[in-house]
């Protein structure tokens, strides 16, 4: 095990060395080497079973890899104690997993009052959070079942900003969407970024979402990583797995 | 004599009998509490566990209830008392629908709700008290209430080994071929489970979580 390396601008904030993961006897992850720049938007795309999933869990330990190392701000994610490197890095998934026996106030706000900020600060940085996800902080005292998909989604992003965390894991956050609050979401979580300046790895099989959002796209196949390259750079791509990948989504020089 | 004049003329002995009742079921519903909760929550973080917790609880549930009550005569202290012995016997009963029901509602929360909590950094016993407690409690409280239940009825032979409770004027009425006997124990002792019934069938719906429609 290497050092313990201070994290600089051109260090990878997240990086998967020669990343294996094996689960039932099927390689889920194969020698995965991927590096994840300070501010920028990675996205991992791929179908499903490609193992996108599995390496977002990596970074936070939600699964331990069976070979080679996830660093983390240059730090092996095994090294870190696993509250605080999850408290570190937001998370926001698919299923949302708002409390639902909390408001939305005490969902943005648990991770601030388990980190025993007081409840003026919370609630106050709570309403700041809401604004910035687009939502009326008058929504604070409502409970999940009350909320909108759209909404669901917001407050879910809200909660995983809460204790400004400068790594975002994303899975599929805006998949279980309608296009057009989708499309709107998308559009959002674009300028927030911009402006908070988060890394953030995101999981998609949605190229549309990929080619919108993404500084640069990984496209896994199989647990191999197939292509990393920009927006532009996937489109024109020659690769064949590549190719095919574009195609299935038709033309995406419309959008 | 009919039903009313027994009532009235034995007001006291009956009143002393119905809180001796209330008394075996609360102690021992609070002590099966104490086992039976901690077991659930233990068997759905260790799976290996559940198959035999589970079927332990079911072989107590299977075995008559003057038989147990039989078995845990020669035990030491236990059986010294014969209201002690009931208390024990009440509990061993109590404990299968209150693990059962602690697992089921622990295991039944929501995927993503688990995931999201593990993943923002709880820790285990924060998941556990902030999260999946407060999430299973309604599913518990109806195992509660079934234990309850069950309680109060089976506590009512635990008279036959002298233990007490309104199962005595149950057994003195069988003696003595004498329905108003009978039914000054066995009428209490069906009011006291319907009113538990109904206390614990308002608390479950309280803490019902609300859903997405």
């Amino acid at each position: 095990m290497s050092t313990d390396i201070r994290p600089t601008t051109t260090n990878p904030v997240i990086e998967f060395r020669d990343v294996e993961y094996v689960s039932g006897g099927r390689e889920v992850l194969h020698h995965l080497n991927l590096a994840i720049y300070g501010g920028e938007i990675l996205v991992l795309l791929g179908r499903s079973g490609s193992g996108k999933t599995t390496a977002l869990k990596l970074v936070n330990r939600l699964l331990i890899g069976s070979g080679g190392e996830v660093r983390v701000e240059g730090r092996d994610a095994r090294a870190w104690d696993v509250i605080k490197l999850r408290r570190h890095i937001g998370y926001a998934i698919q299923e949302v997993g708002l409390f639902p026996h909390y408001t939305v106030e005490r969902n943005v706000g648990l991770l601030l009052s388990l980190e025993r900020w007081s409840k003026e600060k919370i609630s106050t940085r709570v309403d700041e959070l809401l604004r910035l996800v687009g939502l009326s902080p008058e929504i604070c005292s409502r409970y999940p079942h009350q909320l909108s998909g759209g909404q669901r989604q917001r407050v879910g992003v809200a909660r995983a900003l809460a204790a400004d965390p400068p790594i975002l894991l994303m899975d599929e956050p805006f998949g279980a969407l309608d296009p057009l609050t989708r499309s709107d979401l998308q559009r959002e979580f674009l300028s927030l970024q911009q402006k908070l300046g988060k890394t953030v790895l995101f999981v998609t099989h949605d190229l549309h979402e990929a080619l919108l959002l993404g500084s640069r796209i990984a496209l896994l196949e199989q647990g191999r990583l197939v292509s990393l390259s920009s927006p532009e750079q996937f489109l024109s791509s020659s690769d064949p797995l590549v190719k095919k990948y574009v195609e299935a989504f038709g033309s995406v020089e419309h959008m | 004599m009919n039903f009313w004049n027994f009532v009235v003329q034995n007001r006291l002995e009956i009143a002393d009998l119905t809180l001796e009742h209330l008394w075996m079921v609360s102690v021992s519903t609070l002590l099966a509490l104490a086992v039976g909760i901690p077991l659930g929550i233990l068997i759905s973080r260790r799976p290996a566990l559940r198959k035999p917790v589970i079927a332990a609880a079911n072989i107590i549930q299977t075995i008559p209830s003057l038989a147990l009550f039989g078995f845990l005569l020669p035990a030491p202290w236990i059986g010294a008392r014969a209201m002690r012995l009931a208390i024990l016997a009440l509990m061993l009963y109590a404990l299968l629908p209150l693990i059962r029901n602690t697992y089921a509602g622990i295991i039944g929360v929501d995927r993503g709700v688990i995931l999201a909590a593990r993943g923002m950094g709880l820790t285990e016993s924060q998941l556990l008290f902030k999260v999946q407690l407060p999430l299973a409690a309604s599913v518990i409280l109806a195992g509660v209430r079934v234990a309850i239940v069950i309680s109060i009825g089976l506590a009512t032979i635990a008279a036959a080994i002298g233990a007490g409770g309104l199962g005595e004027l149950i057994f003195r009425g069988l003696a003595m071929v004498n329905n108003s006997v009978i039914l000054a124990g066995a009428v209490p002792a069906a009011l006291m489970a319907l009113a538990a019934d109904t206390m614990l069938g308002w608390l479950e719906k309280r803490f019902t979580p609300q859903h997405a429609d």
